[in-house]
C-alpha cells in the first residue's frame, strides 16, 4: 500500500468514527430526557458531524477522484465503511448513550491532542479545533457517568451494564494493522500504545469517582478498521444514504 | 419556581458576551447541580457566539464557569456558520425572506 | 371593589403607555390566565414541532443539510425552553405545564400533527411553517408582557435563518430533476392551507382575541396575519416556480391585496379535536421521552444530593 492509500484509509478511519457516532446522537434529537439535554447531544452531533466533514474532505483530497464530501458519506457500501464498532452500536437506554460517548471520548481527547503534532498539516489543523471539542464532550459524558454511577441504585446498575455491554468494542479503538503502523512510522498517526494509556487512566479516573468496575479484557471485538462490521451499521446506511441512492445524481 | 424536591432545580443564568462587558440576564434553565446548569447554559444560551462567561445563579448562591474554559467552551460554535441568515444563497428577486 | 378597579386602570394605563409588564407586577387574574395559557401552547408548540422535523434527520441527503437540520431542530428546543422558562415567572412549574401536555388536557399548533412524507417536507415546513411562525413572533417581540416579549426577541433572532433554509431546499428541489420538482409541488400542496390554519380562527370567531388585542398580549389580527403571510408567500413560490394550490388566488388591485378561497374550518376543527394524522404519535413519542427520562433526572438530583452533602462535610 502506498503512502497516499495508507492516508487515505487513515483518515477514513477518523472521519468515520465521528460521522457515524453523530448520526446516533442525532436519533436523540426531539427525545432527550430533559429539554436541555437534548440541546446539549445535539451540540455534540454538531461537533461531530463537522470535524467528519472536514476529514472526510480532505480524505477526498488525497484520493484525488473527485469524491466530495457526500459521496463519500453517501455513496460508499458498508464494507468500505472503517468506523470502529463501538460508535454503531445502537443508543440503548442513556446509559448506553454516555457510557458509549465516554469510552469514545477518552480515546478521542488524547488522539486530538497527539495529532496537533501531527507531520501531516492538515491533519494537525483539524485536530486543532477538535481538541477543544472534545475536552468538553469528555467533561460531558464523564459528568453523567460519574451521576450514574453514583446516583440512584437504578441508574448505577444500568451505568455498570452499558459498561459490561459496551467494552467489548474498546478493542478495536486500539488495533494497530500495517495502514496504522505505516502512519506511526511516517510522523502521521500517534502509537495507539500512548492513546491506551491516556485512555486507561482517564476510564480509571471517572469509574472511581463514578463507584463502576471496570470490565476485565474477555473477547474483544475488532474488524470495524477492515469495513467488518456488525449487522447494525447497513441500517445506519440504509437510513442515511437513502436519498442519494434513491436519486442518483440529484443535487440537494 | 417548583417546590416539589423531584424537580431539577430552576437557575437563572447570565452571559458575558465579551470581556469588559456585564455578565446579562439571559433566561433561566433547569438543572441538577451547578457545573449541570453551567453546562446546560452554554449549551442553550451560548450556540451562536453570544457568550465567553457564564454565572448560573440558584436562590441562594452564585456560581461562575472558569475563564480557563472558555475556549473549549466557546470556540467549537465558531465554525457553524450555517445558523446565520447570510449562509443562504436565496434565489434574486424574493423579497421578505 | 374600588380597590381591584383602581388596579386595573393602572394597568391598563401602564399597557396603554406601552410600558411592559414584569413578573412582580400585579396583573389581572385573566390577564395572568391568558398569558400562561399562550405561553405555553407556544412553548409545547416548539417542542412538538421537533418531531415531524427530526424525522428526516437521519435521511438528510447531504452533510450540509444534515447540519443546518440538527441545527434548526435544535434551536425549537431552545425556544421550548426559553418559552416554558416565561411561563414560570407567571408561577407555573415545568413541571405542570408539560405533565398538562401529556396528558393531552394543553394543546399545541396543530400544524405538527401533520405528517413529513418526504424530504421536500423539510423545506415546506422551514418556509411555510416557520414562516407563518415569524409573523407571530415579530408580532409578540413587543407583547406587554416582559418575559415573553424578551423570550420572542431571542427566538426571532434564531428564527431567522429557519424560514431560509427551508426556502433554499424548495428552490433548489425546484430547480432539480422532475422527480425533485414534483416532490417540492407536493409538499407545498400538502402544506399550504395547514399553514394558513396556524394563524387561528378568522376575527369574528376567536375567542381570545378581543381581550388579548385590548392587553396587548397580540397586536395584530389573526386575519391581518395571514394576509401578509399570503401575499409575501405567494411571491416567492412565483420565484422558484412553484404554485399555490388555490384555484381562487388572485390578485387584487382595489385592495392591493391577494384574494383567496375557502379554509376548510371543519378539517382545522378536527385536528384540534385530536383527529389529525399525527395527534397520537406526537403525544406518544413526547410521553415516551419523559417516561424513559425519568431514572436520569432522578439519578441527577440524586447525586446532586450527596455532593452536597460530601461538601457541607468537608
Ligand atoms: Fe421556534
Ligand atoms: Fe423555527
Ligand atoms: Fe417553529
Amino acid at each position: 500500500m502506498s503512502q497516499t492509500n495508507a492516508l487515505f484509509t487513515y483518515t477514513l478511519r477518523l472521519a468515520d468514527d465521528l460521522l457515524i457516532l453523530s448520526h446516533r446522537l442525532g436519533e436523540w434529537c426531539g427525545h432527550g430526557p430533559v429539554l436541555e439535554e437534548d440541546i446539549a447531544l445535539t451540540n455534540r452531533a454538531l461537533d461531530h458531524i463537522g470535524e467528519a466533514r472536514n476529514l472526510l474532505t480532505y480524505a477526498g483530497e488525497l484520493e484525488g477522484k473527485g469524491r466530495t464530501e457526500d459521496d463519500l458519506a453517501f455513496l460508499r457500501p458498508e464494507r468500505q465503511f472503517l468506523n470502529t464498532k463501538l460508535v454503531e452500536q445502537p443508543n440503548g437506554d442513556y446509559a448506553h448513550t454516555i457510557v458509549r460517548s465516554f469510552l469514545f471520548d477518552a480515546y478521542h481527547l488524547p488522539l486530538a491532542e497527539a495529532l496537533l503534532k501531527s507531520s501531516d498539516a492538515q491533519l494537525a489543523a483539524i485536530a486543532g479545533k477538535a481538541v477543544k471539542e472534545a475536552q468538553y464532550h469528555l467533561r460531558h459524558s464523564s459528568d453523567w457517568l460519574i451521576r450514574f454511577g453514583d446516583g440512584t441504585e437504578e441508574s448505577h446498575q444500568r451505568a455498570q451494564a452499558a459498561l459490561d455491554n459496551l467494552w467489548t468494542f474498546t478493542g478495536d479503538l486500539f488495533t494497530q494493522d500495517e495502514v496504522h503502523q505505516a502512519m506511526v512510522k511516517a510522523g502521521v498517526a500517534p502509537d495507539l500504545a500512548k492513546i491506551k494509556a491516556a485512555f486507561d487512566a482517564t476510564v480509571d479516573t471517572v469509574l472511581s469517582e463514578a463507584t463502576l468496575n471496570r470490565p476485565t479484557d474477555g473477547f474483544m471485538a475488532s474488524g470495524g478498521r477492515q469495513g467488518k462490521h456488525g449487522e447494525q451499521l447497513g441500517f445506519i446506511l440504509a437510513e442515511m444514504q437513502y436519498l442519494q441512492r434513491a436519486y442518483p445524481g440529484a443535487t440537494w | 419556581m417548583s417546590n416539589n424536591p423531584n424537580n431539577w432545580p430552576l437557575w437563572e443564568i447570565f452571559i458575558q458576551s465579551k470581556r469588559g462587558l456585564e455578565h446579562k440576564h439571559v433566561g433561566s434553565l433547569h438543572a441538577a447541580d451547578p457545573q449541570m446548569a453551567i453546562e446546560n447554559a452554554r449549551d442553550v444560551y451560548t450556540r451562536r457566539q453570544e457568550g465567553q462567561s457564564i454565572w448560573v445563579v440558584p436562590a441562594e448562591a452564585i456560581s461562575a464557569s472558569q475563564p480557563d474554559d472558555a475556549a473549549m467552551l466557546f470556540d467549537p460554535a465558531d465554525d457553524k456558520t450555517y445558523r446565520h441568515p447570510t449562509f443562504y444563497t436565496m434565489p434574486e428577486g424574493a423579497k421578505y425572506i | 371593589m374600588t380597590d381591584v378597579k383602581n388596579l386595573e386602570d393602572l394597568f391598563q394605563a401602564k399597557i396603554d403607555a406601552e410600558q411592559k409588564i414584569e413578573p412582580k407586577d400585579w396583573m389581572p387574574e385573566k390577564y395572568r390566565k391568558n398569558l400562561i395559557r399562550q405561553i405555553s401552547q407556544h412553548a409545547h408548540s416548539e417542542v412538538v414541532g421537533m418531531l415531524p422535523e427530526g424525522n428526516w434527520i437521519g435521511r438528510a441527503p447531504s452533510l450540509r443539510r444534515k447540519a443546518i437540520l440538527l441545527a434548526k431542530v435544535q434551536d425549537e428546543a431552545g425556544h421550548g425552553l426559553y418559552l416554558y422558562s416565561a411561563a414560570e415567572t407567571l408561577g407555573t412549574s415545568r413541571e405542570q405545564t408539560i405533565d398538562d401536555l401529556l396528558s393531552g388536557k394543553a394543546k399545541y399548533s396543530s400544524i405538527f400533527n401533520y405528517p413529513t412524507l418526504s424530504w421536500a417536507d423539510i423545506g415546506a415546513v422551514g418556509w411555510l411553517v416557520d414562516g407563518a411562525a415569524i409573523m407571530n413572533q415579530v408580532m409578540l417581540c413587543r407583547t406587554s408582557y416582559g418575559p415573553y416579549a424578551r423570550a420572542m426577541v431571542r427566538i426571532c433572532k434564531e428564527e431567522s435563518f429557519h424560514q431560509r433554509q427551508g426556502y433554499e431546499i424548495m428552490a433548489v428541489l425546484a430547480q432539480g430533476t422532475p422527480e425533485q420538482k414534483e416532490m417540492a409541488q407536493d409538499a407545498l400542496n400538502r402544506w399550504w392551507w395547514p399553514s394558513l390554519m396556524m394563524f387561528g380562527p378568522t376575527d369574528a370567531n376567536s375567542p381570545h382575541s378581543a381581550e388579548s388585542m385590548k392587553w396587548k398580549i397580540k397586536r395584530q389580527s389573526n386575519d391581518e396575519l395571514r394576509q401578509t403571510f399570503i401575499d409575501r408567500t405567494v411571491q416567492q413560490a412565483e420565484v422558484i416556480g412553484l404554485s399555490i394550490p388555490d384555484p381562487d388566488l388572485k390578485w387584487n388591485e382595489a385592495t392591493q391585496h391577494y384574494d383567496w378561497g375557502a379554509i376548510d374550518w371543519a378539517e382545522f376543527n378536527n385536528v384540534v379535536a385530536g383527529n389529525g394524522p399525527c395527534n397520537k404519535e406526537r403525544l406518544t413519542a413526547r410521553n415516551k421521552a419523559h417516561d424513559e427520562g425519568a431514572w436520569v433526572r432522578e439519578a441527577a438530583l440524586a447525586h446532586a444530593a450527596k455532593k452536597a452533602k460530601k461538601k457541607q462535610a468537608a
